[in-house]
């Protein structure tokens, strides 16, 4: 029998899933969007991911990234729950053991890895503003009736890129607008769109940081290849995108799997069981507590959320 | 603020006839009446406070008194006390510190006004009995703070802590308070705990309304304690009225390399505790503020300049009335996973 660790990257835009095998070769992968359905995203993950495993391999184990990286560990019963960031610097890690700087770019989250002597010594991530990050190139590109995916190429070809206010996503989307209105052509906007990702990146994120070379861009924005030529430009030093960059948090968990053996071994069906949330406020005390309870099948199986064990009780469930 | 409104309550009620209300603890609540009336740009203590004033209000308090400080704090008062009656209240305030100083003689015809017995020399008594009182507590709690993530059995400091303040309420002299203290430092040293040799340190600054109200920074020090991390913080009320004085000019001087003098509330104090802390070898710095905090957002660059020099690891966080838990939690856990490898990383080195 092969053993094999499954990585899962759950991201608030898009889900990423990884098989490995004991010498850290990628069996399968898959990329889809999550569609603010961790849970479904999920099952449809596994269930492609199923198929590629062979007859005599089975699972040892399952690590969970991601925001939804509790929830979905809770109902794989994954081995091992950490956060992205430690996730990201063990994958890039592997690939690139000289790796100074990873600058990674998701869908809401942004984030900035400095690693030295191949440990991580300084990390940042993006507090308030949204405007470098994907769902901001999503909705930016729907607005100009453009696919993500044309985004990069499409700036490309500009040579004069319009300059866009990039502190706040607000600003940012009104000075298109006015950019667009005024007769600006598109690969123009495209490409300063991609340069405000950039600018407001080093700005917010980057802000103080050291950022040296080799640097590794990754994340789903890292496959925009506008916003990687002014990554260059700008830092005026080359940077890395590996094939997998997207995928790089997924793998990093799937290492740590592989690290974190357990005699376990997992049987993938169990996806087809029912796994269900249900919210509600705790009316306890004035902290009104949101509450979230956990059901496997029918059994609850964990409650998150409160504050004391007030929220626990049944007359304070009134759902 | 924290568990300081019981001396709060003690001596109030000692020296005074009238009934104290004890403000509710902070909840959902309070945040969502403070924010409903605040600026909304104000920092975010002042949302707290109000909340909290108008949640007295609510439960019959017709007169408030508030402190103040070196910074916006300073205008608190005044800023409270007119959206408090605009919304129709008719409430008395009493501003213990006005213009930066406290009129003793003011505040005895204000101590009067509410109360027409008040005895001045008594309330000088029941006013160093709290003083004590707050240094015993700030003493027990630094001992907590170090040992809280090492506890064998889950709440056993919590918990003696809830009665230790229990019985400290319950004394009315000096010696049976000094005494209570001794009895309780006893009983806390004899809780067992498993602490290692060298633990993960971590040490706290920042601006002192967020570091002190675990509502407002989101119990971080005890999700620190749940990683195995022992806590240093500076900033407490002891240190605020007592200390603070002297030690802010000391401060300046010992981090003169970075400034040349005092930049408002807190700010040069953590730039000094920052340089200590990097000296003595801390894994790593935690700078907290509300949002707004101006002469903390002074301090960030030079905070952050100190960390970079001396390599340790610095992670900011800037708290407002509605920061998401779960990314707070993100970044805890993923400064400790960085710590933590630092640290193996080093000692490794050391072995070699």
């Amino acid at each position: 029998m092969k053993n094999y660790y499954i990585g899962i990257d759950i991201g608030s835009i898009s889900t990423k899933g990884v098989i490995i095998d004991d010498n850290s070769n990628i069996l399968v992968s898959k990329y889809i969007w999550t569609e603010a359905n961790p849970i479904k995203a999920v099952k449809d993950l596994l269930k492609d991911l199923k198929m590629g495993i062979p007859k005599d391999g089975q699972i040892k184990g399952i690590g969970t990234t991601g925001s939804a990286r509790k929830l979905i560990g809770l109902m794989v019963d994954a081995s091992i729950v950490k956060n992205e960031i430690t996730a990201h610097a063990i994958g890039t890690l592997h690939y690139y053991p000289d790796v100074k700087t990873i600058l990674e770019i998701g869908g809401q989250d942004s984030k900035i890895i400095i690693i030295n002597n191949g440990i991580v010594s300084d990390y940042a991530m993006n507090t308030l503003c949204a405007a470098g990050t994907g769902a901001f190139l999503t909705s930016q590109a729907k607005r100009l009736g453009l696919s993500v995916e044309e985004l990069g190429q499409m700036a490309l070809s500009s040579k004069t890129p319009v300059k866009i206010a990039a502190r706040c996503s607000v600003f940012a989307e009104s000075d298109l607008i006015h950019k667009a209105q005024v007769g600006y052509n598109k690969e123009d906007i495209v490409a300063g769109l991609c340069r405000s990702v950039v600018i407001n990146y080093l700005n917010n994120v980057g802000k103080g940081k050291r950022i040296e070379g080799p640097i590794v861009f990754q994340g789903g924005v890292s496959k925009n290849s506008g916003v990687v030529k002014y990554f260059k430009e700008i830092l005026k030093q080359d940077i890395i995108v590996d094939e997998n960059s997207h995928l790089m948090g997924a793998i990093g968990i799937a290492l740590l799997a592989m690290q974190n053996k357990t005699s376990k071994t997992y049987d993938l069906n169990m996806i087809d069981i029912r796994f269900e949330t249900k919210g509600f406020e705790c009316q306890g005390c004035s902290n009104n507590c949101e509450i979230l309870k956990i059901y496997r099948g029918q059994k609850l199986i964990d409650v998150w959320g409160n504050r004391c064990p007030k929220g626990l009780k049944e007359e304070n469930m009134n759902i | 603020m924290g568990n300081y409104f019981i001396p709060v309550n003690y001596l109030l009620k000692h020296i005074l006839k009238t009934e104290v209300i004890p403000s509710p603890p902070i909840s959902s609540k309070t945040i969502e009446l403070g924010n409903k009336y605040s600026p909304d740009f104000v920092c975010t203590p002042f949302k707290f406070t109000l909340g909290t004033i108008l949640e007295a209000i609510e439960n019959g308090a017709d007169t408030i008194i508030q402190a103040g400080g070196g910074c916006r704090y300073g205008y608190y008062h005044e800023l409270q006390e007119q959206i408090i009656s605009d919304l129709g209240h008719n409430i008395l305030f009493i501003n213990l510190v006005s213009q930066g100083k406290t009129d003793l003689k003011k505040l005895y015809h204000d101590m009067k006004q509410i109360d027409s017995d008040f005895n001045f020399l008594k309330g000088l008594y029941y006013l160093y009995i709290t003083a004590k009182m707050v240094k015993y507590m700030d003493k027990i709690d630094h001992y907590i703070r170090s040992n809280l993530g090492f506890e064998e059995k889950e709440g056993s400091f919590t918990q003696l802590q809830k009665q230790m303040l229990e019985a400290f309420s319950k004394v009315n002299n000096p010696l049976s308070l000094y005494l209570k203290y001794l009895k309780y430092k006893k009983q806390f040293k004899k809780i067992k705990t498993n602490k290692p040799l060298k633990p993960l340190k971590v040490g706290i600054i920042g601006e002192l309304y967020t570091i002190m109200e675990p509502f407002a920074n989101y119990e971080l020090e005890k999700e620190l304690a749940k990683y195995n991390i022992e806590v240093k913080r500076y900033t407490n009320v002891h240190y605020l009225l007592f200390e603070k004085k002297k030690q802010a000019q000391k401060y300046v001087k010992y981090a003169k390399e970075y400034i040349k003098y005092k930049m408002g509330a807190d700010a040069a104090d953590n730039i000094g505790r920052c340089k200590y802390l990097c000296e003595k070898k801390y894994d790593g710095i935690i700078h907290i503020k509300s949002s707004f905090c101006t002469p903390e957002i002074g301090a960030m660059p030079i905070i952050s300049k100190i960390c970079r020099y001396y390599d340790v690891p610095l992670l900011n966080f800037s708290f407002d009335t509605n920061t998401s838990e779960v990314g707070i939690k993100t970044r805890i856990e993923a400064f400790y996973d960085m710590i933590e490898m630092r640290k193996k990383y080093e000692e490794l080195l050391h072995r070699d």
